[in-house]
C-alpha cells in the first residue's frame, strides 16, 4: 500500500426518489490498498461501488482516478473490473470463453489469450476447468472463475460486491484467504464491499464503516474494534456493552454510579458520554475484588468461550469468558482502564445505531 | 391448443415446473390430471389418429400414398411454396419489429409496462375473424385508407388481395406471439450480466450481440414457431384479404374439406405437419435450454 490517492470520491450524492442513498460522501482509496465498505444492507456501500465500477451515475460529486474525473465514463471505458455478486457468469459461454471475453473485445492475439486462461485458472486453483459451463460448477467454483475473468484484464483496481455472500460459512473462511493471496500476487487495490463484519475484519488494509448514507468510521482492522467512534460503529463491529455514562474528569468514569479508572482524556468535565466496553474484555472475580458486584442472570455454551448475562446496577452486562460463572452466583465486575472505550454522544440523528437486523 | 401453448410461452416457467411435480403429495394429486389426459385424448390424439388415417387410405379404405402425393401436383406445389414465403416474410417482419419493441419494454423502468403488454395483448381479446374482416374493410378499394387518400387527391393503395395485405394480416394478428416471448425472456436475464459485459470492455453493441442476443434466443425461437407455424397453416387471412386469386395451402386444405374430400385434405395435413415438424427440428437445435420452441 502507497500513499498514492488511486480513487477519489469527491462530495458524492445519490438519491432514488425520495430515498436518499449517499449524502456528500467523500473517500479516497490509495493504490494497493485493500478497503472495505461495511455496513447494515441499505447503508450505501454497494451504491458506491457501482458509482465507481460505472453502472450508477452520482447525482452530483466526482469520481477521481488517477487525477482524471470519470464520473460520466462509462463502464466499458474504465480500468477496473467488477465481481458480480451474484457472479454474472455467461451461461451461454464456456470457462474459457467467459474469461476470455474481454481479452477477445480488446482485440488480443490468440496466443496471449491461450496463456492469460490458463494463467488465471492456475491463480484461482481450477486447472482444466476451460471446457466447462458455467452451470455445472458449484456456487464456489463460479465464483473464482468471475474473479479469474475480471483480473486477467490485468485492471488497478478489482471491485468486488458481497462476492462471498452466496457461499456457505467454511468456504467463505477459505476464500477469505484465496483473496488475500490473490490480492498479495496481484498487487492491485482491491475495493470490497461486505455486511460481514468478520471479513471485514480478517481481510481489509482500511475499513470504511458506512450507516444510512453517511460513513461512520474510516480505520484500520483494530481502530475501528478497538476504538469504536460512535455506538453504531461499536454496536455493528462485533458484540459490545455500550452503557451511557459521565465523564467525571480525564481518566475517570462514572459507569452507573461506580468510578472506574480509564485511559481516554479530553472529554471535559462532567460530560454525557457513552462507553464501550467488548464482552471479552469483562473479568469476573470474586464479589469483593471486582468494581461492582452482580448476579449472572443467563449463561450459554458458545464453543470457544462462555456467553454469560450479568445484571449489575440496573444493567445487563454481557460477557465472554472461558471460565464458567453458573446461574445465580454472585461475581465481581472488573474492567482494565484501557479496555474502557469512551466516546462521545451522537449529535445528529444520523450518526444514532439504529436497530440491526443481521 | 393455441391457448395452451400460449399460455406456456408468456408465463415465466418456475423450477417445479421445469422439474416435474414436485416430489410432496405427487401421489394424492394424481388424480387431477385425470381430466386433462381425457382431454387430450378426445381432442388431441383421437383427432390425429382420424387424419392420420384419411391422409393414408382411399374412399374404399385401402392403404395409399396418393393423398400424400398430391402435394406434387403443381397447383398444390405453388400453394404450398407460396404460403412458405409468406410466412417467412411475415416471420421476418415480426421479429424486427418485435425485437425492438420488447428491448424498449425492458430497458423502460416504468409502472406502465403492464399497460404496454396489455395492449400489445388487448386485440387479442377480440375476435380474430372481425379483426381480421376489419383490415379487409380499412384496405378495399373503396375502404377507409382509399377514401382518405381521395379526400387528398393522393394516389390509391391498392394492396387488397395481393401477397402484401396477406403478410400485412398475418403481422398484425401474430405480432403479440412474438413480443410476449422475447419480452419475457429478456426480462429474465439479470441486469448484472450486462453489467458486468460492460464491465469487461463491451460497447453496447458488443454487450447486444454477443451476450443479450444469444442468451434471448430461446424467446426468439418460441417467438418464430408461434408466428411461422399458424401463419403457414392460415386459410381465413388469405380468403379475406387475399381475395379468390391468391391460394395458399391452408385454402387448398380447407376446399378440400369443404368438397367433401377428406382424404386429399388430410394428406396434405400431413405433408405441412412435416414441414412443421422439420422447422422446428431445425429450431430446436438453436435451443439449447429447451425453453421455448420444445413445447411444441
Amino acid at each position: 500500500m502507497t500513499d498514492n490517492k488511486l480513487i477519489n470520491l469527491v462530495n458524492i450524492s445519490k438519491s432514488y426518489g425520495d430515498n436518499i442513498v449517499l449524502d456528500e460522501l467523500n473517500l479516497y482509496i490509495r493504490e494497493n490498498e485493500f478497503l472495505t465498505l461495511l455496513g447494515p444492507s441499505g447503508c450505501g456501500k454497494t451504491t458506491t461501488l457501482r458509482i465507481i465500477g460505472g453502472f450508477e451515475n452520482p447525482d452530483q460529486g466526482q469520481v477521481i482516478f488517477e487525477g482524471k474525473d470519470i464520473t460520466r465514463t462509462a463502464p466499458n471505458e474504465r480500468q477496473l473490473n467488477t465481481v458480480f455478486q451474484k457472479y454474472a457468469l455467461f451461461n451461454h459461454l464456456t470457462i474459457a470463453e467467459n474469461i476470455a471475453f474481454g481479452l477477445k473485445i480488446k482485440k488480443k492475439s490468440k496466443a496471449y489469450i491461450d496463456d492469460k486462461i490458463k494463467y488465471a485458472l492456475k491463480l484461482v486453483n481450477l486447472d482444466g476447468f476451460e471446457n466447462r459451463m458455467p452451470n455445472s460448477l458449484s456456487g464456489g467454483q463460479q465464483q473464482r472463475i468471475a474473479i479469474a475473468r475480471a483480473i486477467v484484464n490485468e485492471p488497478k483496481v478489482l471491485l468486488l460486491d458481497e462476492p462471498l455472500g452466496a457461499l456457505d460459512l467454511k468456504l467463505r473462511q477459505d476464500m477469505q484467504y484465496e483473496l488475500i493471496r490473490l490480492k498479495n500476487e496481484l498487487g492491485i487495490t482491491f475495493i470490497y464491499v461486505t455486511h460481514d463484519q468478520e471479513e471485514a475484519l480478517t481481510m481489509s488494509d482500511t475499513i470504511v464503516v458506512m450507516n444510512q448514507g453517511y460513513i461512520q468510521q474510516i480505520g484500520t482492522p483494530e481502530d475501528i474494534y478497538n476504538e469504536p467512534q460512535n455506538a453504531f460503529v461499536a454496536d455493528f463491529i462485533g458484540e459490545s456493552n455500550i452503557i451511557p455514562s459521565i465523564m467525571i474528569e480525564d481518566k475517570l468514569v462514572n459507569i452507573l454510579g461506580t468510578n472506574f479508572a480509564c485511559v481516554d482524556t479530553g472529554f471535559g468535565r462532567n460530560k454525557p458520554v457513552d462507553v464501550v466496553i467488548r464482552p471479552e474484555d469483562i473479568d469476573l472475580v470474586k464479589p469483593e475484588e471486582g468494581t461492582i458486584k452482580g448476579v449472572v442472570t443467563s449463561l450459554l455454551f458458545k464453543g470457544v468461550h462462555y456467553e454469560m448475562e450479568v445484571h449489575a446496577h440496573g444493567h445487563d452486562w454481557l460477557v465472554h469468558s472461558t471460565d464458567l460463572s453458573p446461574v445465580g452466583s454472585e461475581v465481581g465486575i472488573s474492567v482494565d482502564p484501557y479496555d474502557i472505550q469512551i466516546m462521545n454522544k451522537p449529535e445528529s440523528e444520523d450518526e444514532e445505531a439504529v436497530e440491526l437486523e443481521i | 391448443m393455441k391457448i395452451r401453448n400460449v399460455l406456456n410461452t408468456i408465463t415465466p416457467k418456475t423450477p417445479s415446473q421445469k422439474n416435474g411435480a414436485g416430489s410432496l403429495g405427487i401421489r394424492n394429486t394424481k388424480w387431477l390430471s385425470f381430466p386433462y389426459i381425457l382431454w387430450m385424448v378426445g381432442f388431441i390424439i383421437i383427432p390425429l389418429i382420424v387424419i392420420l388415417y384419411y391422409g393414408l387410405t382411399t374412399n374404399d379404405k385401402l392403404l395409399t400414398l396418393d393423398n400424400i402425393k398430391s402435394i406434387l401436383d403443381p397447383i398444390n406445389l405453388r400453394s404450398l411454396r407460396l404460403a412458405l414465403e409468406l410466412s417467412f416474410v411475415s416471420t421476418v417482419i415480426c421479429l424486427l419489429l418485435a425485437y425492438p419493441l420488447a428491448m424498449i419494454l425492458n430497458k423502460s423502468k416504468m409502472k406502465s409496462n403492464s399497460f404496454i403488454v396489455m395492449i400489445i395483448i388487448l386485440p387479442m381479446w377480440m375476435n380474430f375473424l372481425l379483426r381480421t374482416i376489419a383490415w379487409q374493410n380499412i384496405l378495399e378499394r373503396t375502404g377507409i385508407i382509399n377514401t382518405v387518400l381521395k379526400f387528398f387527391n393522393l394516389p390509391m393503395l391498392n394492396i387488397i388481395n395481393t401477397p402484401s395485405a396477406i403478410i400485412l394480416g398475418m403481422v398484425y394478428n401474430f405480432l403479440p406471439f412474438m413480443v410476449l416471448p422475447i419480452y419475457n425472456v429478456l426480462i429474465k436475464i439479470d441486469k448484472d450480466i450486462i453489467n458486468a459485459a460492460r464491465d469487461l470492455g463491451a460497447n453496447s453493441i458488443q454487450t447486444f450481440l454477443k451476450i443479450i442476443l444469444p442468451l434471448s434466443l430461446p424467446g426468439v425461437i418460441s417467438g418464430i414457431t408461434m408466428v411461422f407455424v399458424p401463419s403457414l397453416t392460415t386459410f381465413v387471412i388469405s380468403n379475406i384479404l387475399g381475395g379468390s386469386k391468391i391460394v395458399l395451402i391452408g385454402n387448398v386444405i380447407e376446399q378440400q374439406f369443404r368438397i367433401g374430400n377428406w382424404h386429399a385434405g388430410s394428406g396434405l395435413s400431413l405433408v405441412l405437419m412435416i414441414f412443421i415438424l422439420i422447422s422446428m427440428a431445425i429450431l430446436s437445435k438453436y435451443d439449447k435450454e429447451g425453453e421455448g420452441g420444445s413445447i411444441w
